[in-house]
């Protein structure tokens, strides 16, 4: 698995370059969906190598927060960075370096896995040499990558997006319910890989209401309400739940 | 910008040949709707060799339309058009790689209608260069047009009926010219520097040219 982290630093950033800086600063961020403001207010600072599990009510603005950090979301009030790039100004400088999994898997349903997967690779102008082995990594190896992505089960689609987000290696990883449709073994390739990603460097946000079933262990828990942060705790290295800083939040590993 | 307008092309080629929307759908279209034309107007060979090439150019916009719809569909399932953002293509190559695969697809569907118009309707062709170049560009511009047009419809909850309504008077001019063009090829009277095809080339240039510029703020839309 550590073939997509090389030591150069080909996608995971080096932590001294964001040791100064947040790697996600929205402060006071207000973003509109249709008419409707999903975000009214979001103030949040994420350094560089945290795995970050945000947590609500459904309609909370969890994916909202997702989608604006990837640049998919216009933010019309607020200032807000990502990577160091101001994402309203360059949202396409930001887009290019995350990687982004959310509830619709950007797939192509006419095309096999491999088809998907190489797509991908060549539109981000990654290593195709890194095709088969993603593949292979979420058990999508063999004959299943020549399988058009119409004829698979809903998590196998979710290994499909989950391969190429693995063989890009993105400096932050985007995950809205990655554990969703996903069986065990699957759920632990998922969480081996994220702790290894941030390990070289990655940052991870993740919405999950799964998350802590897993080997995957959040360094810091963010509550979204009302599209806001609600709460913000975070949790030590050792795992010893200890709350070193809390605006409202439980300050519990859910 | 190149690479992209490339790998769209041949993604959205692929596609086409494993879901055969446009062999196994379109193309019938643009044939039934040639026929009934002829039907409906009149069954004398001199009237059917006089209005065939207007009948071509209804039914190629006809198909056009399905095929540009088609081609802004295949970003709107699984939102793969998101993902295009995400993994950083260019916005102009999107556009232009769309183009062309769409292109690609109408020349083939033109070429099975030139077949059906010869066989059906009988015409005498004189001047062929004419005809052909005249149709690669009315067909450039049917899709440049098409295509940016399909993606401003597409955030539309009503896109299936406003895209004819955005489309077919935009593309007007190219029916108007493509006819006239086609006219003057079968009668041998045009030449390569007929202002019909003159007005197609601008036509064509012009949509190539705003869909890639604008492309970009129409995908942020």
């Amino acid at each position: 698995m550590s073939k997509f982290f090389p030591a150069d630093g080909r996608g995971a950033i080096p932590n001294r370059l964001y040791s100064m800086q947040s790697l996600v600063s929205f402060k006071n961020v207000i973003a509109v969906s249709g008419n409707f403001p999903v975000l009214t207010g979001f103030d949040v600072e994420i350094g560089p190598s945290e795995i970050v599990l945000l947590r609500g009510r459904n309609g909370a603005g969890k994916t909202s927060f997702l989608r604006a950090v990837a640049g998919l979301l216009r933010v019309t009030r607020g200032q807000a960075k990502v990577l160091g790039v101001d994402v309203v100004a360059r949202p396409a400088d930001v887009r290019q370096r995350v990687g982004f999994l959310g509830h619709e898997s950007f797939l192509y349903e006419d095309l096999t896995a491999r088809e998907n997967v190489k797509f991908v690779l060549k539109a981000t102008r990654s290593d195709t040499n890194l095709l088969d082995s993603a593949l292979d990594a979420v058990g999508l190896g063999g004959r299943l990558s020549s399988l058009k992505v119409s004829k698979m089960s809903a998590g196998q689609k979710k290994k499909v997006a989950l391969a190429s987000l693995i063989a890009r290696a993105p400096e932050l990883w985007l995950l809205d319910e990655p554990h969703t449709s996903l069986d065990s073994w699957t759920r632990g390739v998922l969480d081996a890989t994220l702790n290894l990603a941030v390990e070289h460097g990655s940052t991870v946000l993740l919405v999950s209401h799964e998350a802590h079933h897993g080997s995957l262990m959040p360094s810091r828990i963010i509550d979204v309400a009302g599209g806001k942060v609600g709460g913000d705790t975070v949790v030590n290295e050792t795992n010893s739940k200890k709350v070193l800083l809390s605006k409202g939040g439980s300050g519990n590993v859910a | 910008m190149w690479r992209d307008v490339i790998l769209i092309a041949v993604k959205d080629l692929r596609i086409e040949l494993r879901s055969k929307v446009t062999a196994n759908q379109i193309l019938p279209f643009s044939l039934v709707v040639l026929i009934i034309f002829a039907f409906a107007l009149d069954t004398s060979p001199a009237t059917l060799q006089k209005v065939a090439p207007g009948l071509f150019w209804v039914a190629v916009l006809f198909s056009a339309i399905f095929s540009v719809e088609r081609a802004t569909a295949i970003e709107s399932d699984q939102n793969a058009g998101d993902g295009l953002l995400i993994y950083g293509v260019d916005p102009g190559g999107i556009f232009l790689g769309k183009v062309l695969s769409t292109f690609i697809q109408l020349f083939f569907l033109e070429v099975v209608l030139l077949a059906g118009v010869v066989v059906l309707y009988s015409p005498k062709v004189a001047g062929w260069p004419l005809v052909l170049l005249s149709s690669l560009f009315a067909t450039l511009g049917i899709c440049g047009a098409g295509v940016m047009y399909s993606q401003l419809a597409s955030g539309s909850k009503a896109k299936q009926t406003l895209l004819p309504l955005l489309l077919i008077p935009i593309v007007s001019p190219v029916l108007l010219a493509g006819t006239k063009a086609w006219q003057d090829g079968f009668s041998g009277s045009g030449t390569l520097g007929d202002p019909w095809l003159r007005l197609l080339i601008i036509f064509a240039v012009v949509y190539l040219a705003l869909g890639t510029i604008f492309y970009s703020a129409i995908l942020e839309d």
